[in-house]
């Protein structure tokens, strides 16, 4: 009792979500005559109404094509699109905006890298190294690129806690490893990998490190250079922003080694019938029209992030978790799946002999949302020798209300399914 | 909470607790085995055929309590009876778990099948009921098949 008062003083300190729940107009909605209990937020994140009206805004007085027109319209939404760009490499801490790529979210971040620089520098016997961590999106385009060019995936193995076992990694890489693909948050478990670590072992090999952000970005301060990541993605709709928009930071370097990801308009300097030339970064990775809307949305959605204070957003978030946390250790049917030292955002969990479809299937007539299943993460569910697991995700709008009311059903669920 | 209780009777919790006929079938002749990649629910299905007549059925596999009790009814509900009877059966669950019985069919016939009547009212949840007769159907139809409800 008394550690759970002090928690509630910290936290008013640290954020007052009152407030910040006003500005997401879908937690007012009832489900199914219940207040929305929202925990599904790895999954994807709602929208505050300055990302909502940003986008209407856009199509309903800016809408134009970029990088084309001579008009005014064509003008303020070409302005609009690479005011985006310049957000996000303030966000994330690049150094230029030509190392910013919009791509449609983290899975074609990934398959984008694999079919450039994969295709283009990684070749037959060489390996590629990634974890027992990641989610399908990071392991089967890498699977695909090794089929393409003969190349093997190796996999760094993972203790019973969720942590990567990082002497092994040291044990993997060798002469032939040629990246390392690895999750910077686990989104099955919410492991936050030692980022730094595994970086400086893979450059004192001069490997090249993809680190898949979409778990990280929501809820971590992100600094690309300090990391001194090679290639970091993630998706807009998990950090607040809309859907099919998503962004890969690549170190200039390899960006301009690296051929074009797809072909097109907007991509081309020049085109002849003979020869075409490539456009500068990072247009060079853009073909097409691009989503114009969802790239000004996403910059609105890291304002608002930005505007909370990201450290406070870390911190009140890491409130939620602790608290969930404790209130599980009072049910004793309840397994928490995963201790990893440092975490964020997410508690995977069993109740009792219960599967997690069942669970889910009751939380959710309890107005709660979670997610029930594999996590698109079937190998690392099978090295925790699990079908599934259920998974609250919290997101800087939850409450520890929203904790309660999860544990509240989840006491309703061992009553009904019993 | 009515929709709830409807969904997980009694009768569908005892047998996903205590599915019967939860084995192989040592002389079988005839599985199949059925996924659906949405929940990861898996499930083999053996059948003991002689001519149109199931002698024996059996399953095994993992899944939720919802896949798990509708295998476990279903083997109870098709011993001795004939491939013809399966069919039917199988017609008349999945109409009545998809909420698509407005002719009128006459859901009686089913017996203790009706205890999912209640899943109807969980869309996401059809496929859990649906998986084992579909895998059902795979195994009559093929010595050795593999489906998935996707
Ligand atoms: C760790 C991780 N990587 C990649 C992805 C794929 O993201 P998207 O589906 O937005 O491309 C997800 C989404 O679930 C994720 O959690």
């Amino acid at each position: 009792m008394k550690t759970s008062r002090l928690n509630l003083q910290e936290e008013k300190s640290v954020l007052d979500p009152e407030k910040i729940r006003k500005d997401f107009p879908i937690l007012n909605r009832k489900i199914r005559g219940k207040p929305l209990v929202y925990l599904d937020n790895a999954a994807t994140t709602q929208k505050p109404l300055a990302v909502i009206e940003a986008i209407h805004h856009y199509y309903s007085s800016e809408n134009s094509n970029i990088h084309r027109g001579v008009h005014y319209l064509s003008e303020q939404a070409t302005l609009a699109y690479e005011g985006a760009r310049e957000k996000i490499r303030d966000f994330i801490g690049a150094k230029e905006t030509s190392e910013i790529i919009f791509v449609r979210g983290a899975t074609e971040g990934i398959n984008l890298i694999a079919q450039t620089y994969g295709r283009k520098f990684i070749g037959s016997g060489d390996e590629i190294v990634i974890s027992t961590l990641e989610h399908h999106s990071n392991i089967v385009p890498w699977q695909i690129l090794c089929e393409q060019v003969g190349a093997k995936l190796r996999v760094i193995p993972i203790d019973d806690k969720g942590e990567l076992l990082i002497e092994d990694l040291k044990k993997i890489i060798n002469a032939k490893t040629k990246l390392i693909g690895i999750t910077h948050v686990s989104n099955a478990l919410g492991t936050i990998v030692p980022l730094k670590e595994i970086i400086k072992i893979a450059h004192e090999q001069n490997i090249p490190v993809v680190v898949d952000g979409a778990q990280a970005i929501p809820h971590l301060k992100v600094n690309v250079q300090e990391l001194d990541a090679d290639f970091y993605l993630f998706s807009g709709h998990k950090v607040y922003g809309p859907t099919g928009i998503g962004v890969v930071y690549g170190k200039k370097n390899f960006l301009e080694i690296m051929p074009p990801y797809q072909g097109g308009g907007d991509m081309i300097s020049s085109v002849t019938f003979e020869k075409t030339e490539y456009n500068i970064l990072p247009f060079k990775f853009e073909a097409g029209t691009p989503h114009i809307a969802g790239a000004i949305g996403l910059g609105v959605a890291l304002d608002y992030l930005k505007s909370l204070d990201l450290e406070k957003v870390a911190l009140y978030e890491n409130e939620l978790v602790s608290y969930a946390l404790e209130k599980s250790s009072e049910m004793p049917d309840l397994q928490i799946i995963g201790q990893p030292l440092d975490r964020a955002g997410v508690i995977s969990f069993n109740l009792a002999q219960l599967h997690a479809h069942d669970v889910g299937t009751v939380l959710d007539r309890h107005g709660v949302a979670i997610r029930a299943g594999h996590h698109c993460a079937m190998p690392l569910m099978k090295r925790l020798g699990l079908e599934a697991t259920c998974r609250a995700s919290f997101a800087v709008y939850n409450t520890k209300e929203d904790v309660d009311s999860l544990f509240k059903a989840l006491q309703k669920t061992l009553e009904v399914l019993g | 909470m009515e929709e709830l209780h409807d969904l997980y009777q009694e009768l569908v919790l005892d047998h996903s607790k205590n599915p019967r006929n939860f084995k192989k079938i040592l002389n079988c002749n005839h599985s199949a085995e059925g996924f659906n990649p949405l929940c990861g629910d898996q499930i083999t299905v053996y059948l003991k055929l002689e001519k149109d007549l199931i002698q024996d059925i059996s399953f095994l596999g993992s899944g939720c309590a919802i896949s798990k009790a509708s295998a476990s009814l279903m083997t109870t509900a098709l011993k001795n009876k004939t491939t013809k009877d399966a069919f039917s059966f199988f017609n008349k669950f999945v109409q009545m778990v998809r909420g698509e019985n407005n002719q009128g069919t006459n859901l009686e016939s089913l017996g203790k099948l009706q205890v999912f009547k209640g899943v109807k009212e969980f869309p996401v949840r059809v496929k859990c009921a649906s998986l084992p007769w579909h895998t059902l159907l795979a195994a009559i139809e093929k010595k050795n098949g593999k489906i998935s409800t996707e």
